[in-house]
């Protein structure tokens, strides 16, 4: 479900599959484990192979922004499908600079 | 197009059902040839609706999830999302966008505003301490 790479001080996290309240637990726990040891710089959640997100995926976007801020880092999104990015639209998130 | 049918069904309010639920809402349209929209905005707004029951409606305890599925003669689909939990004191307020009880969760808030997005109509009727009824109705094939 997440395969992560770590380059440069830049942490990406690639999700695939789908991205509900029940999954967006397990993406959340397993990005903030990692993150917390390695402290990037900044954490990309790339969601070029997410198949749906409801939106859940908007909570756990917004919640490893804070993360990251806690952390001292940036957060970018990245590869976001237009189906995806509709519910991306509606909760402002574009007002934190996060989208790439 | 006559596609009239319906269907029924409950499951444990657990949330591995989620990912269930809205395959099956998927899987009782695909007669009406849907687009990779509507299929997804039905599924999105399911997702929403059953992950309401499961994180609001019982607060993580055990509880029944109700299903129902019908599509009229002219490709007209109602869904009704039940549950018997706690109920919603304030409906006007819990679908105002971002408004959340459960933010420690990182629930953003945006369930019944992905719902009224993706549905023609969302309607919600609740009774505290009775529980949550969500019906959505979708038009398909209109394009």
């Amino acid at each position: 479900m997440i395969e992560t790479t770590y380059q440069n001080n830049v942490l990406t996290a690639f999700l695939s599959g789908e991205i509900d309240h029940d999954s967006a637990c397990e993406i959340r726990a397993r990005v903030d484990g990692i993150a917390q040891s390695l402290k990037p710089r900044l954490l990309c959640l790339d969601f070029g192979k997410v198949s749906f997100m409801d939106s859940s995926g908007v909570g756990l976007v917004m919640g490893r922004y804070r993360q990251m801020k806690l952390l001292g880092g940036a957060l970018r999104v990245q590869n976001v499908s237009p189906g995806i990015y509709r519910i991306f639209a509606m909760s402002g998130l574009e007002g934190l600079g996060v989208m790439g | 197009m006559n596609a009239k049918n319906e269907m029924h069904l409950r499951f444990p309010s657990k949330s591995c059902n989620e990912a269930f639920a809205r395959s099956v809402a998927a899987a009782f349209v695909m007669n009406l040839d849907p687009t990779v929209t509507e299929l997804s905005d039905l599924k999105t707004a399911v997702s929403e609706a059953v992950t309401n029951c499961i994180v609001h409606g019982y607060r993580r305890e055990s509880g029944t999830v109700f299903l129902s599925g019908k599509i009229d003669e002219n490709g007209r689909v109602v869904f009704k999302i039940r549950d018997k939990g706690c109920g919603i004191a304030d409906v006007r307020q819990a679908m105002q966008p971002l408004f959340t009880t459960a933010a420690e969760e990182e629930r953003a808030g945006l369930g019944f505003a992905v719902m009224q997005s993706f549905c023609d109509k969302v309607r919600v009727t609740s009774a505290v301490g009775k529980g949550t009824t969500v019906t959505l109705e979708k038009q398909l094939g209109n394009g």
